[in-house]
């Protein structure tokens, strides 16, 4: 019997950044994008060179200039600070609502799979939800409560969840069926470790991805609903409250709409450009089909 | 077929059902006193027990449950609790216009979005390609109430091309009618077109690469044909299935877009119904949107059957 020598084994790949921003530059350009704005919206009250609350009359509609970057709203308030303020709420409703989304769609998603009693009665549900527009579903929670951030987090989650449960749902069905599934069932495995140890990871790929594109939708959402009158309270400077602040004015005062929404804009565009590079990466099944 | 239509229909049943019963649980378990919220900030004790009986929220949930299905089953979609008048009217008063926004955004986003998917996939990875999925990337991401209002600076303030907002019913003449809706439907399509054209650009990939295409090419059918005839025709049902999900996307966009433009639609109707919490209004849309949904998806399951008949469920 001859020795396993040690031939084979590749040299350690040491990891270099240069060559990890080559391959994937999608993946690069949406996370520096997103970097920048979370610094932007952490570090706002140190940015933001005035107070975005401050109401002066005297300054109202001032285009943008070196005294007012982004210009002023019609009460005279700095849009550059409400804008950075703006990023704060974007990324706190986009990132919890990601979260809170994929952890009910995980474990619905699992059960759904996994056991057909549960999955003919929740995707039953799930259809009703989906049958639902998200903007009308959220709206019609706001109808019946006050106002509130977290209110809208989870007007936003309830409509987000079944597209999280379909993704997670299909691939426990697909790998249900696998040889080393049947053989752990066979060995006598508990349900609940076969869930964990054997089914979860599969899914974490591309529930990554989707949670990305339900952050992205999130924001969109938000500032939706924000816009309509219908998100989070009015003093609050979310993008989409500025813009819709800024509508009765938009002829003269183009500023207070264009910007907080290009802001949007680029927010949104580096979520999905994350979302995409990590599907090519994770998920090069689904990426082929697109 | 017959058999199959017949079924996808009753399939629809238990989704409706699904969504009645969440505007039902809705008002009944929302947190806090829903009937005090409709009511207003500083509403007297008297008012909250006005509201909470004409929402029939005072008598027993079994009750309240039958008497609302029933209400229902008959088309009965309640009163609106500020004009007293019927949803059902208020839902049709206010039907035209939007109906008349979907359908030509459904309109400029297929006719464009398809034949730039084609380009793009015919000549994938050259220019063309790169600015179709350029745009298709920038149109997922802009939301259409900004792209509305940098459409309405350019075309309306700045050129004066098309009128700012309004919406003039066709019974008006046809120039009136399809003017207002120029720049409501781009902005509205925008986000519709990137989705059609990402997907029409893939699934065109997927048949150009098949043998079939180069034995068309090879016995030497003109461009045109191959593309069109052969290969944008077995692409057809991924394309059919996005344009389907697509409609939802305009749905939602519909009630930012009305109010954007200022169109009197189902739109408007729903954002005065949500700033007067006006609850029975909301509900009907919701009803009456989710029908809207489900119906498109049964003509998309029934256009499949037609499209690819290797499809039999």
């Amino acid at each position: 019997m001859t020795a396993i020598t040690d031939d084979l084994v590749l040299p350690p790949r040491r990891f270099s950044l240069a060559t990890a921003i080559r391959r994937n530059p999608t993946i690069a350009f949406g996370a520096v994008l997103l970097a920048a704005l979370i610094i932007v919206g952490v570090f706002a009250p140190y940015i933001a060179y005035s107070d975005p609350f401050k109401i002066a009359p005297v300054n109202r509609l001032k285009p943008p200039s070196e005294r007012w970057w982004f210009g002023t709203d019609q009460f005279g308030r700095d849009i550059f600070s409400r804008t950075v303020y703006g990023a704060r709420v974007s990324l706190i409703v986009g990132l919890s609502v990601a979260l809170f989304s994929s952890a009910v769609g995980l474990a619905l998603g699992l059960l759904c799979g996994y056991f057909r009693k549960v999955d003919g009665i929740v995707m039953r549900i799930m259809d009703g939800l989906m049958a639902i527009p998200s903007i009308l579903l959220a709206i019609a929670l706001i109808t019946l409560t006050r106002p509130s951030l977290g209110i809208v987090i989870l007007a936003i989650v309830i409509p987000e969840v079944p597209r999280i449960v379909r993704v997670v749902r299909a691939v426990v069905l697909s790998i249900r069926s696998q040889p080393y599934i049947e053989s752990a069932i066979a060995g006598g495995t508990k349900n609940t470790k076969l869930l964990l140890r054997h089914v979860l990871p599969n899914t974490l790929a591309p529930l990554i991805v989707q949670s990305t594109y339900v952050c992205a939708s999130a924001m969109l959402i938000e500032a939706s609903l924000s816009f309509l009158g219908a998100g989070v309270p009015p003093e609050v400077p979310s993008w989409g409250n500025i813009i819709a602040q800024g509508r009765t004015f938009f002829q003269i005062a183009p500023w207070t709409i264009l910007i907080p929404g290009i802001f949007l804009a680029i927010t949104v565009l580096a979520v999905n450009l994350l979302g995409d590079g990590l599907r090519d990466r994770l998920d090069p099944r689904l990426a082929r089909r697109l | 077929m017959t058999a199959y239509i017949v079924r996808r229909l009753f399939a629809t049943l238990p989704v409706m059902a699904v969504v009645a019963l969440f505007v039902f649980f809705l008002l009944r378990f929302a947190p806090g006193d829903p009937a005090a919220i409709i009511a207003g900030e500083d509403a007297t004790a008297e008012a909250i027990a006005a509201v909470r009986a004409k929402l029939g929220l005072d008598r027993p949930m079994v009750e309240q449950f039958f008497v609302w299905m029933l209400q229902l089953a008959q088309g009965d979609m309640g009163v609106s609790i500020f004009s007293n008048l019927a949803v059902t009217r208020l839902i049709s008063q206010r039907l035209e216009p939007t109906v008349a926004l979907t359908l030509s955004t459904l309109f400029v986003a297929v006719a464009l979005s398809i034949p730039i998917g084609v380009l793009a996939a015919w000549k994938a990875r050259k220019l063309v390609d790169r600015l179709v999925m350029g745009f298709a990337v920038l149109g997922f991401a802009m939301p259409g109430f900004v792209l509305a209002y940098i459409l309405i600076y350019f075309f309306a303030v700045q050129w004066q091309l098309l009128p700012v907002q309004g919406y003039r019913p066709i019974a008006e003449g046809l120039w009136p009618f399809v003017e207002c809706l120029i720049l409501p439907s781009v902005a509205l399509g925008v986000t519709y077109m990137a989705l059609i054209a990402r997907i029409t650009r893939a699934s065109m990939l997927e048949v150009l690469a098949q043998d079939y295409i180069r034995t068309a090419n090879a016995k030497g059918l003109a461009t045109d044909r191959v593309l069109l005839l052969h290969a944008l025709k077995n692409a057809a049902v991924p394309i059919i299935t996005v344009i389907g999900i697509g409609i939802a996307l305009l749905i939602s966009g519909v009630v930012i877009t009305e109010t954007v433009f200022n169109i009197p639609g189902l739109g408007r109707l729903t954002v005065d119904a949500v700033l007067k919490r006006d609850y029975p209004v909301v509900q009907g849309l919701i009803l009456v949107f989710a029908a809207a949904k489900v119906l498109v998806n049964l003509i998309i399951d029934i256009s499949y059957a037609f499209l690819d008949p290797r499809i039999r469920y």
